[in-house]
């Protein structure tokens, strides 16, 4: 019995997107088979790898990750030049100092810092507010003027927030990262109310809220699998947006990357343990088809990048 | 692939003698399709009746059990290509590989390794379930010698023996025939030698060929010299191979029911770096290896291999619960805050993430409701007042807390009311909706 390779029938495509100008410009998404199943389809994009930096020094990130960033982590366009030499796809500033539990920076302060990553750096660059969604309303239209022509991309646009988030992108010529609940038909919804509003699906990165391994990463894979399978398979145009997880926030909080040594003998070395969480968690969201990650440890970032390589052949 | 009604009556003797009980051949070929009725109903079925319907009901990956006893392990026997269609069912089997090279000092230090390589998590107990020999001397009596040190030093622990000379695999199963080794691997030059070992000791065989084409020609030759509990090496080694390669093998069994590849597959993402090692492992985790040979078994690569293996094999139907305990988060003193969630293992661990970020100490109550989360399990009215309360007051946290006050979760604010009614002489707080906003709550609290 000979074997007749049983391929899939694709009717649907994931939209190009591109990121950051000039030389440097990143474009994601673009596969026209499930992940890395090159034999039946195109994938001219490898998944990018952004490393995230923050407004605020990192002093609440656990040791492993904040040793790794260095002295960097003391100004945001420094800590942003550290990245790009690392090698990182992207850079991701998250506005945390804006967060009225942290430092409740102003939007304004927001956009100064906005700018200056811009300006240090000439890889793409991914501004994300606080997370809480009243804020960053403010937070993300002021930044988003502030890098206007840099083709950011802008986030994250939630259900409270996302026609002033949205509007703030088109504005000023950023694509947009819409987050939703871990949930394939609340993806969708997103995705259409977004484009009800004159929001272009091509400009949309999809965040379906992503978990750290074993706090729910199986919900985060499954629904990605799902939502690629209604993209491909089902042909379903509101699902053919760019995935992005935001790998390295879920990963530094948990247990495993923060207990020492001594307290989990049967856990193994910290080091080696947290830079494995992180790493496993964006292999995990790789396969399950993650067009975009965003992590925190530059030696993380590094090895993803070397199985990306290898996944791409 | 099942067959349908149709396609089953035409190997039915067409009759309508009715003597199994339904009214025509096709009405008992519409009830074996639907596995309602069982072939044996049937006194007339003819011999290639049997054997067609018979391969039609086999599962589309063969089971294979490696070892014996306790600690055997099964795996294949899978019938979906995405954990969300149905769920994957054997947890991919872990092996360290010992290289007959590394006996005495070094084999006993990976030995050991596996021996303490269990660890508890959400309840389960995983560990690194099998020993790989590999035979790297050429030596037969060399390698016997490893396969003996594994035996003697964890019995129990199933065993891969590994070589593609015939020769070497009979001299180390002679020491270990009764744990029902798998032996890896037949290849096109040795499969009649290693066929008939595997046969006469009832092992498990492992075929390793370059390519799909040339492991399909070598799965028949195989099965036709009587070994049916085989494995599957495609030859895959590079992440994206060992992705595409699966793949085919899998949807070609689920989907087509193409038996030449409806074995279990077995991967070695073995690399130099150890981090390097993991990944490549994690892949075959996920997409489809069923038994995994690593060079290295690091506590902490394994936590993280071993983790993701539980999150892709947990059933997607079956939310992953934790106990219902009062919960010390930190170090809890008699006037720490209590708080309540349900047992939802999701709701749990970032609900007690948040608690451990916020350095507060605290109690945290966790309520067996069935494993919903908060909103679900108060909408299906798991999480109600009186249940709560319930809970509560038998619990005996009372003991253990010097004041009356339990903080619910935002999202069902309604309950407060009630719930003070039921539980009388305690104050019932709000506490926030998500679980990310305990932190500031808490710390503005304390």
């Amino acid at each position: 019995m000979a074997l007749v390779i049983p391929k899939e029938t694709y009717s649907g495509k994931i939209y190009n997107v591109q990121l950051g100008a000039g030389a440097k410009a990143v474009t994601i998404g673009g596969a026209s088979a499930l992940p890395f199943l090159a034999f039946e389809g195109a994938f001219p994009n490898k998944p990018a790898v952004a490393l995230e930096i923050m407004d605020i020094a990192p002093d609440d990130w656990p040791e492993t990750v904040k040793k790794a960033v260095g002295g960097a982590g003391a100004s945001p366009a420094k800590w942003a030049k550290f990245c790009q030499d690392n090698g990182a796809d992207m850079v991701a500033l998250r506005l945390m100092g804006t967060h009225p539990d942290q430092q409740n920076k102003s939007a304004e302060e927001a956009a100064k810092v906005a700018a200056e990553v811009a300006a240090a750096v000439d890889i793409p660059l991914i501004i994300l507010g606080s997370g809480h969604a009243e804020k960053d309303t403010q937070v993300l239209q002021a930044a988003a003027a502030a890098t206007r022509g840099k083709n950011c991309a802008i986030g994250k646009a939630v259900e409270e927030n996302y026609k002033t988030v949205a509007a703030a992108a088109m504005a000023n010529d950023h694509k947009l990262i819409a987050m939703s609940q871990l949930d394939v038909n609340l993806a969708k919804q997103l995705n259409i109310l977004l484009t009800q509003m004159g929001f272009a699906k091509e400009r949309i990165i999809m965040d379906p809220m992503s978990s750290a391994l074993g706090y729910g990463l199986e919900y985060t894979y499954s629904v990605i699998e799902r939502i690629r399978q209604a993209a491909l398979l089902q042909n379903d145009p509101m699902m053919q947006t760019p995935v992005m997880c935001d790998i390295g926030a879920n990963v530094w909080k948990v247990k495993e990357v923060m207990a020492p040594d001594a307290d989990v003998p049967e856990w193994g070395g910290l080091e080696d343990r947290a830079l494995a969480w992180e790493v496993i968690t964006a292999s995990g969201m790789l396969t399950a088809g993650a067009d975009m990650l965003i992590m925190r440890h530059p030696g993380a970032a590094g090895k993803i990048k070397e199985l990306i390589a290898e996944l791409m052949g | 692939m099942a067959l349908s009604g149709v396609e089953i009556f035409k190997h039915l003797p067409k009759t309508n003698c009715k003597k199994c009980g339904h009214p025509t051949c096709l009405a008992f070929a519409m009830k074996l399709a639907a596995k309602q009725a069982s072939l044996d109903a049937c006194p007339d079925a003819s011999e290639d009746a049997k054997k067609v319907l018979g391969e039609a009901a086999a599962p589309p990956i063969r089971g294979i059990t490696i070892g014996a006893g306790d600690k055997a392990v099964k795996t294949g026997d899978e019938i979906c290509l995405f954990r969300h269609e149905k769920k994957f069912f054997n947890p991919t089997v872990f092996a360290v590989a010992i290289k007959d090279t590394e006996a005495g000092e070094a084999a006993a230090r990976k030995i050991e390794a596996v021996k303490t390589s269990e660890i508890d998590r959400v309840g389960q107990k995983l560990r690194v379930d099998a020993i790989a020999v590999i035979d790297e001397s050429g030596d037969a009596a060399k390698f016997a010698s490893v396969v003996k040190q594994v035996v003697d030093g964890a019995p129990g622990v199933a065993i891969i023996l590994a070589s593609k000379n015939p020769a070497v695999i009979e001299a180390g199963i002679a020491l270990c025939a009764d744990k029902k080794p798998l032996i890896y691997a037949a290849t096109a030059e040795n499969a009649e030698a290693m066929a008939k070992i595997a046969k006469e000791k009832k092992a498990s065989l492992a075929l390793s060929a370059d390519g799909l084409d040339a492991l399909t020609a070598l799965s028949e030759k195989v099965k036709g010299l009587g070994v049916d509990d085989l494995v599957l090496d495609p030859g895959a080694r590079k992440a994206k191979d060992m992705v595409e390669q699966y793949t085919i093998i899998r949807r070609a069994a689920i989907k087509k029911n193409f038996k030449p590849l409806g074995y279990p597959v077995i991967a070695f993402p073995g690399r130099g770096d150890s981090v390097s090692e993991a990944m490549a492992a994690s892949i075959g985790v996920m997409k489809y290896a069923s038994i995994i040979v690593l060079n290295t078994i690091e506590k902490w690569k394994m936590l993280a291999l071993l983790s993701l293996r539980q999150n892709i094999y947990t059933d997607p139907q079956v939310p992953m619960q934790v106990a219902q305990n009062i919960y010390k988060v930190g170090d809890a003193k008699e006037n720490s805050p209590l708080m309540i969630t349900t047992n939802f293992s999701l709701s749990y661990f970032i609900v007690r993430g948040e608690v451990e970020n916020s350095k507060v100490p605290s109690w945290l109550a966790v309520m067996d409701n069935e494993g919903l989360s908060v909103l679900t399990a108060w909408a299906a009215g798991k999480f109600t007042a009186s249940r709560i309360a319930q809970f509560i007051a038998e619990s005996g946290v009372e003991k253990s807390i010097n004041h009356k006050e339990l903080i619910i979760p935002g999202y069902v604010a309604i309950l407060s009311g009630t719930l003070e009614e039921k539980l009388p002489g305690w104050k019932i707080t709000v506490g926030p909706r998500e679980a990310n906003g305990l932190p500031s709550f808490l710390k503005a609290r304390a």
